[in-house]
């Protein structure tokens, strides 16, 4: 009885990935708690948000795939209603519209479009298999623009990156022909300007400190600069665990949050760092295999898309803690503290286990 | 299915995008090997130079405060500056137990009840890291003693720190405002702004006045400079520096010692004061009375001083000039004169005969002129000179409601005059679309009647009137009124003017401008509602008296020593001087002052006589009245005053009861 239940309950696991994932939470529960100034209250608070990621990830991985790929435009239509409500009702929280009030609960819909959006263009390109043609690519964009620009409008300057990124790795992965995306490149650089002139002016002076830290140590590039001397500090093998001064000396900010990775790598190292490297590497090699042997050109698409962005999230928040990519507000993946992005990921994750364990029942 | 043709398609598909998936597999390997080089960088070969900032010796980035900008007057005296001094500090983080250390601090150094009360408030209200003043402005003894003792002391601090003062204490004190400390809100508002950073490790903002509008000018740059510390936290020497930047200095249109004047004449009276130069809309005086004393709130107001201020029924902290509203009066007939001049409904010639009553045709409702018995027959300039309120009753109602809307819209009644001082009011000048908006209701004819003489439902601010007039002054040009004059720049000392700006004119007839003036001119003289102020001008006077009613009374004749001091009237008086060449135009509001001509007449002859003539107040009436608390002997002046309580329909609009 306990076995079949067992049975039931793992069937549309993946080993590997619910081993690595576990691997990453309980290394982002003690980073937590020396972060937190050894209290237990923000673990005990991250905890729970990881009972409701993990049971949104089971669910996840249990929903069929036909399933799937049915939900996709109502949920990416959803999504960009809204955004737009957002626009029109948000809060203001901290400068930036970025929550919807629904009575109950807040949401913050821009985190949603991170999964609609590359579900959607899996979906659509998936329906449009045997013709691929320029027009759908420039379709495919679209789909991405709109809650993109609606999203940096917030402003919100990390979810709109990975919202663009999923989108982005998807097209793709599709096949955008190597000349657009050199084309792309290309445009990107000669918009710099105008997107410049859009950009707020803590934005910009984000860009600017990301230049030159040194510039505005008390302000913008008071976190590169900390961040830095807390890495840098770390050495090979780190301070061990609740023994980083920068952190524990409230030099850190936001160090439970989108900084976390600076007290792990003080207090663990290059060789922690390495160790986490290689999980995050681990992480993403298993997805881009079930990538790889997905059935369908929607699950492929979808699945090589969460893994790519999964590993954006990870290179974004590494580079910005040590200074070589700016500061946006994009966490550590399984790593920082908070319920939304701990949900969302886990729900990704989710699905590439549904599109490894259900790829036979779609075969046959 | 067409299998065949579908397999070749997805086989090429297939290869496709395990290719893309490979590329993007290298892709993630580059960029991660990109990283690892990163960490080893930072961690491997820099790790010696940031562990030394780390560990070892500590390195500090400890801000250095800007000089905040002066304030002076037009004639360069200082309104606003800054002072060093000695102050005692508690870092609320290092420290566990306040109420001993500050009883041991009390031995070394005078700690006041009071210095404890304002130091639970801040602690209160503190944000992040801050240390809190326990003692401002140590005494060189009391820096020699803690000094010596200050290793006993772990969490206090002794600084040196610049300290924002107002030397002339109440004067002027709500147009230069004060700075006081930051406050949760204002930290917010900063982040939102992008601003935090410049006000990192900084205590004080500008919260009113100009210290608020011009904050930013006046701040500066914050600077910083690397300290190295050693283990105890001592700083062993300074690595390197980014000196602060001082602030902007503010040059004013206000004249210090006109404003010094002013407040002086207005005695114990509340009220408000507004003088323009009518060529170029400078603020030559803004008074609100009474004042406070800035200083109070610089280091953080103690809660006595707070409550004293905040809960005087005389509310102190108001500007009235600016947030005061008041109907206008009779201050409004000169304006609804020219209304009528421009129309063409009103012909200088034209007369009425005044019985004391006007009657509205149809309605059978009397309006009351304020002499009973009336003025006889009046043309324009006797209504004007003598305030008749029957011809500006008939007027009104022939013009009606939107037209005087329109027309005297354009002199800036009923909007905010966009002065340089934040927290104006609008006002309101009423409108059939007003009415229809607020109450829902149409506008009834007469309900224009008591508008025509200022009352009904107008109200205006202090400033609006003297701004009204200065336009009138300048024959219809409008300039906005600003008190800053010039800015400044503290570090190329160059000036940046603040340009009269011309935000519009009036398009007016001279000869009807002439008109007026003239008609106002009349009213400084004998047979004029304002002769006795006017007695002896050494220029050419333009004025006009106004009473505002307080409360309607029903039934009831105005009796002034009868009623409570805080019932009685209001009184204006808007004027303009030389009015052959305008070079000072104000209005006046005396607060429950009763007349317009015995009080608020008095003090803009004074104050025009002290600006045109330099001739210093003698002080004789107001100053010396009895406080207006107490029911005032009113010494009747020579000429009969304004009477206009007239109908207490007129003056207490009921919409509920007024139909037709």
């Amino acid at each position: 009885m306990i076995n079949r239940l067992y049975a039931y309950l793992v069937k549309h696991l993946d080993r590997y990935l619910l081993t690595l994932v576990a691997i990453l939470l309980v290394i982002g529960l003690l980073t937590l708690y020396s972060a937190a100034g050894a209290s237990l209250e923000r673990v005990a608070a991250q905890m729970a948000n990881i009972c409701v990621a993990l049971a949104l990830m089971w669910i996840a991985a249990n929903i069929p795939l036909h399933y799937l790929s049915r939900i996709a435009l109502p949920l990416y239509v959803i999504g960009l209603v809204l955004l737009i409500a957002v626009a029109a009702f948000g809060e203001i929280v901290n400068g930036a519209r970025r929550w919807l009030d629904l009575g109950f609960t807040r949401i913050q819909p821009s985190e949603f479009m991170k999964i609609a959006v590359p579900l959607m263009l899996a979906w659509y390109f998936d329906r449009y298999e045997a013709v691929l043609k320029m027009r759908d690519f420039a379709v495919g964009a679209l789909l991405v623009l709109v809650p993109v620009l609606l999203i940096v409008l917030q402003p919100d300057l990390g979810t709109a990156l990975l919202v663009t990124a999923a989108g982005f790795f998807v097209l793709f992965l599709a096949g955008l022909s190597w000349k657009i995306l050199v084309g792309l490149v290309l445009a990107g650089g000669a918009s710099l300007p105008f997107l410049w002139s859009m950009l707020h002016d803590y934005q910009r002076q984000r860009v600017l400190t990301l230049l030159d830290p040194s510039q505005d140590p008390l302000g913008a590039g008071y976190h590169t600069i900390q961040s830095t001397i807390a890495l840098g500090s770390g050495g090979v093998f780190g301070k061990g665990w609740l023994n980083g001064t920068q952190s524990h000396l409230d030099f850190l900010p936001e160090r439970t949050t989108d900084f976390i990775f600076a007290v792990y790598a003080e207090e663990f190292g290059l060789f922690g760092n390495l160790v986490l490297m290689v999980l995050f590497l681990l992480v993403v090699f298993r997805g881009l295999v079930i990538a790889a042997n997905a059935t369908t050109l929607f699950t492929r698409l979808l699945a090589g898309a969460i893994t790519l962005t999964f590993f954006t999230y990870a290179i974004v928040n590494m580079g910005m803690v040590s200074g070589i990519l700016p500061v946006v507000g994009v966490p550590l993946p399984l790593i920082s503290y908070g319920g939304t992005s701990l949900v969302t990921i886990l729900f990704s994750v989710g699905l590439l286990m549904s599109i490894h364990t259900h790829r036979r029942l779609v075969q046959t | 299915m067409n299998r065949a043709v579908e397999l070749r398609d997805h086989q090429r598909e297939l290869y496709n995008f395990q290719l893309r998936l490979a590329i993007a597999g290298g892709a993630v390997l580059f960029a991660f090997l990109v990283l690892f080089v990163r960490f080893f960088y930072v961690q491997v070969i820099q790790h010696d130079y940031y562990h030394t900032l780390a560990e070892q010796n500590r390195i500090f980035i400890v801000p250095v405060v800007p000089n905040r900008g002066l304030i002076v007057d037009r004639n360069g005296v200082v309104l606003a500056h800054n002072f060093a001094a000695y102050t005692l500090e508690i870092m609320p983080t290092q420290v566990d137990d306040f109420e001993d250390m500050i009883n041991r601090l009390s031995i070394l150094v005078d700690i006041t009840p009071k210095d404890r009360k304002r130091f639970q408030k801040l602690l209160e209200e503190g944000h992040d890291f801050a240390s809190v003043p326990i003692r401002t402005r140590l005494n060189d003894e009391e820096v020699a003693r803690f000094a010596v003792n200050a290793y006993r002391f772990p969490g206090v601090e002794l600084y040196a720190r610049l300290f924002r003062h107002y030397p002339n204490g109440e004067i002027a004190s709500h147009v230069v405002g004060y700075i006081g400390r930051i406050s949760d809100p204002d930290v917010v508002d900063l982040k939102n702004k992008g601003m935090a950073a410049n006000y990192s490790a900084s205590d004080y903002i500008g919260k009113v006045g100009l210290e608020q509008r011009y904050e930013k000018d006046l701040r500066g740059v914050t600077g910083y400079e690397h300290v190295e510390t050693d283990a105890n936290g001592r700083s062993v020497r300074t690595l390197r520096s980014i000196l602060p930047v001082s602030g902007n200095e503010l040059r004013l249109a206000l004249d210090a010692r006109l404003q010094q004047v002013a407040e002086q004449v207005f005695g114990t009276h509340r009220g408000s004061l507004v003088a323009i130069e009518p060529a170029t809309g400078g603020v030559l005086a803004l008074v609100s009375r009474p004042g406070f004393d800035p200083n109070l709130f610089v280091e953080g107001i103690d809660p006595q001083n707070w409550d004293a201020l905040n809960n005087s029924p005389d509310h102190p902290l108001n500007n009235r000039a600016l947030q005061g509203v008041y109907p206008p009066g009779s201050t409004f007939k000169p304006f609804m004169a020219l209304a009528g001049l421009e129309s063409g409904k009103r012909k200088p010639g034209f007369t009425i005969s005044d019985p004391g009553y006007f009657m509205l045709g149809g309605s059978g409702r009397a309006y009351r002129d304020w002499k009973a018995g009336g003025h006889g027959i009046v043309n324009m300039h006797k209504a004007v000179v003598e305030s008749c309120d029957t011809y500006f009753y008939g007027l009104a109602h022939e013009l009606g409601i939107d037209a005087i809307h329109e027309f005297i819209g354009q002199f800036g009644l009923g909007r905010t005059t966009g002065i340089d001082i934040e927290g104006e009011v609008e006002g309101l000048l009423p409108s059939q679309e007003w009415k229809q908006r607020r109450f829902q209701q149409k506008w009834f004819v007469g309900d224009t009647i008591s508008v025509g003489i200022g009352q009904g439902y107008n109200l205006t601010t202090p400033l609006q009137l003297a701004f009204a007039t200065a336009i009138l002054a300048n024959d219809g040009r409008i300039f906005r009124p600003h008190v800053v004059q010039h800015i400044q720049d503290s570090q190329t000392g160059e000036l940046t003017t603040i340009e009269p700006e011309p935000i519009g004119e009036v398009t007016l007839k001279p000869e009807n401008v002439k008109r007026i003036r003239d008609a106002m001119v009349d009213v400084m003289k004998p047979g004029g509602t304002a002769a006795w102020a006017g007695m002896g001008a050494q220029y050419l006077f333009a004025g006009k008296t106004g009473t505002a009613q307080v409360i309607g009374l029903k039934g009831q004749k105005y009796d002034e020593d009868r009623i409570h001091a805080r019932h009685r009237d209001h009184a204006l008086f808007i004027g303009y001087a030389p009015a052959d060449d305008p070079k000072i135009a104000l209005a006046v509001l005396v607060e429950n002052g009763g007349h317009g001509s015995s009080t608020a007449a008095p003090i803009a002859r004074q104050v025009i006589d002290f600006y045109l003539l330099g001739k210093e107040p003698q002080l004789v009436k107001p100053a010396t009245r009895k406080p207006a608390q107490e029911p005032a002997q009113e010494s009747a002046p020579e000429l009969a005053p304004e009477q206009e309580q007239a109908l207490e329909h007129v003056l207490e609009p009921d919409p509920e009861q007024e139909g037709d």
